[in-house]
């Protein structure tokens, strides 16, 4: 069965493919259902998608965050079965943002997207995902940067003369990358994008008028809808393998805004000691069996300062892949820091995920904080 | 298998010791590696391996089993390795729902849980296989990791309860070896996770603990083992 070579986007040369096709025979995630757990043709098959490209340590297929920064942060990307956990900061400014680049990220490159919020119609959402940057304009951007960095780049530290051994973050924007792309905030998604692009939307108080018929299981309401809602779309469109696809495999792309607020009916973020304490955790252990056994990567946004327990978000964060946190400055002491003065917050990254690997690649940095320009968010 | 553990454990594949409960327990880092370990050293050791994978899939097993020297699909193709894989299952019986009782059971029950079909399905994999078939060695229970289960709605006392049937069949009866990772919670100050972790750590003939360095973050080193009997 021939490949259907798309336009190659993203992918590496073949000769890293081959290597990681002799290595492992089927990626991180099983197939129910018909499909050869081929050896090269499955692997190449898999290559083959738009928006993706393998890992340089394992041969993992990733996808891009939507933000290059962030990408390079997690190793390359975020793994296809995987979830990322985005800690929200503290008035909810920033991680709108880092869900919106994934979401439009999915729409450039083509692939499937599922929205699911509680508070705002997926609808409403998608109409504010940020433009992408096209080479041509992106181009003309950097040739004004470009001048101002490079007398930067000359003027040569006196004391702290070790820093200047260290590399320096990308941030301005590579014209050549398929993988990730470029977005203006300032700009919104020209209309034609959204509509040539697949997407479900999951918006809670419609989905949570009809009544349940399933047995009661100490998971939430709307969790079980959004579950039953998921598998349905992995199973229809044929994410998992079980409908042999006939056009080009996808990957679906899950967004969930705002997970374990009291929106979606939860408590946790009320009392310490709930009932339901084990709702969110379910609903996540749930979330990865699903995503494991097929071609998606989800982001969750989760309000982990409202929630009062601390064991609760210990179990959060072991049970998501990777998890990136973020706090802003808006209205705490490190505001008037001159330390600080140049950036919106800073960004933690608290785990990343170690898949058919024993160890996973941090980068040099830890000290990372983030800032939203006019147009861009960068991280630095 | 990593053999500078096994040194420092002193053991090696040929002499195994017999009916002993091992704790793997980390703390802020990830003592997944250790885990590891285990399963490919009781399979290069020949022993009947039961493993309770809950929170990764099957083929992570195998792709770092391949890469420590051992093949965990020809191991479950003749038998040695039974595998039940915790996500997989656990989509199936949620969307599903089965006749027979099945190990997952408690994931559709609204209240704190009972473990005892997961107790049956680990008897029944490792009891002893009659004549006629290639004699393993001990049989071993594996389980990644016993914290995922607080996290699923099941309660601390339930999970000793099932680590103690398993003592008792794997360990008693059968002189096999029982091998658990529980993750250590630090300041989160998770009460039933403490509880299984005191329960098991004195129930246990060997602590492994996976720490991650006081100082804080160095790239190539990861942490710190330490090991109490």
């Amino acid at each position: 069965m021939a490949a259907a070579a798309t336009c190659g986007t993203g992918t590496r040369s073949t000769g890293s493919v081959v290597v990681a096709a002799s290595r492992n025979n089927v990626t991180s995630f099983q197939r129910r259902g018909p499909r050869a757990s081929g050896t090269d043709s499955g692997c190449s098959r898999l290559v083959s998608i738009a928006g993706t490209r393998p890992s340089v340590r394992n041969g993992q297929l990733l996808v891009s965050t939507g933000l290059p920064a962030l990408d390079q942060l997690l190793g390359g990307g975020l793994a296809v079965g995987t979830v990322l956990l985005i800690e929200e900061d503290k008035y909810n400014i920033y991680s709108p943002l880092l869900f919106k680049y994934f979401l439009a990220e999915g729409i450039v490159t083509g692939h499937t997207l599922l929205v699911a919020s509680a508070k705002e119609d997926p609808a409403d959402i998608l109409q504010e995902l940020p433009a992408p940057l096209l080479d041509d304009n992106c181009k003309k951007e950097c040739d004004e940067d470009i001048c101002n960095h490079k007398t930067e780049s000359n003027i040569k530290m006196k004391i702290a003369w070790r820093y200047q051994l260290l590399p320096k973050m990308e941030a301005r924007p590579v014209s050549s990358s398929r993988f990730g792309h470029y977005y203006d905030v300032s700009k919104r998604i020209p209309q034609e994008l959204i509509e040539a692009s697949k997407w479900h939307g999951f918006f809670l108080p419609e989905k949570i008028s009809s009544t349940l018929n399933v047995e009661p299981c100490s998971l939430n309401h709307g969790y079980i809808k959004l579950l039953q809602f998921i598998q349905n779309i992995i199973y229809e469109e044929g994410f998992d393998g079980s409908n042999p696809q006939k056009k080009q495999k996808n990957i679906l792309r899950i967004g969930i805004q705002n997970l374990g607020s009291p929106l979606w009916g939860d408590d946790i973020c009320w009392t310490e000691n709930c009932d339901s304490s084990h709702s969110l955790t379910k609903f996540l252990y749930m979330l990865r069996g699903l995503l494991r056994t097929s071609l998606s990567a989800c982001i969750i946004t989760v309000p982990t300062h409202l929630i009062q327990n601390k064991a609760i978000i210990a179990r959060v964060t072991n049970l998501s892949d990777t998890v990136v946190g973020l706090e802003s400055f808006i209205g705490s002491e490190k505001e008037t820091n001159p330390l600080y003065k140049d950036y919106h917050g800073l960004i933690h990254i608290r785990q990343i995920p170690q898949l058919n690997n024993l160890i996973y690649d941090v980068s040099d940095v830890k000290d990372l904080a983030f800032k939203l320009k006019r147009k861009l968010f960068t991280i630095e | 298998m990593f053999p500078e553990l096994n040194n420092l454990l002193n053991t090696t594949p040929d002499q195994a010791e017999q009916g002993k409960l091992t704790l793997l327990c980390d703390a802020k880092t990830d003592g997944s590696f250790l885990v590891h370990h285990f399963l490919s050293f009781y399979l290069k050791a020949n022993c009947k391996v039961c493993f309770v994978a809950l929170i990764q899939s099957f083929s992570h097993y195998n792709i770092v089993g391949q890469k420590l020297g051992v093949s965990l699909t020809t191991a479950r193709e003749c038998g040695q390795l039974v595998f039940l894989e915790g996500l997989k299952s656990a989509v199936d019986i949620f969307f599903r729902p089965q006749e027979d009782p099945h190990p997952l059971q408690f994931l559709r029950e609204a209240n704190s849980g009972n473990l005892q079909p997961l107790y049956e399905f680990v008897q029944e994999a490792l009891k002893p296989m009659d004549s006629g078939e290639a004699a393993w060695r001990c049989p071993v229970l594996l389980v990644d990791d016993l914290s995922v289960l607080l996290s699923l709605g099941v309660g601390a006392v339930a999970v000793l309860d099932f680590v103690h049937y398993c003592r008792a069949t794997v360990c008693r009866e059968q002189k096999g070896n029982v091998v658990a990772l529980v993750h250590d919670s630090g300041d989160a100050e998770d009460e039933e996770n403490d509880i299984l972790l005191n329960g098991l750590g004195h129930q246990s003939h060997l602590i492994l603990r996976a720490e991650g360095l006081a100082t804080g973050f160095c790239k190539d080193v990861h942490g710190q083992p330490k090991g109490s009997s």
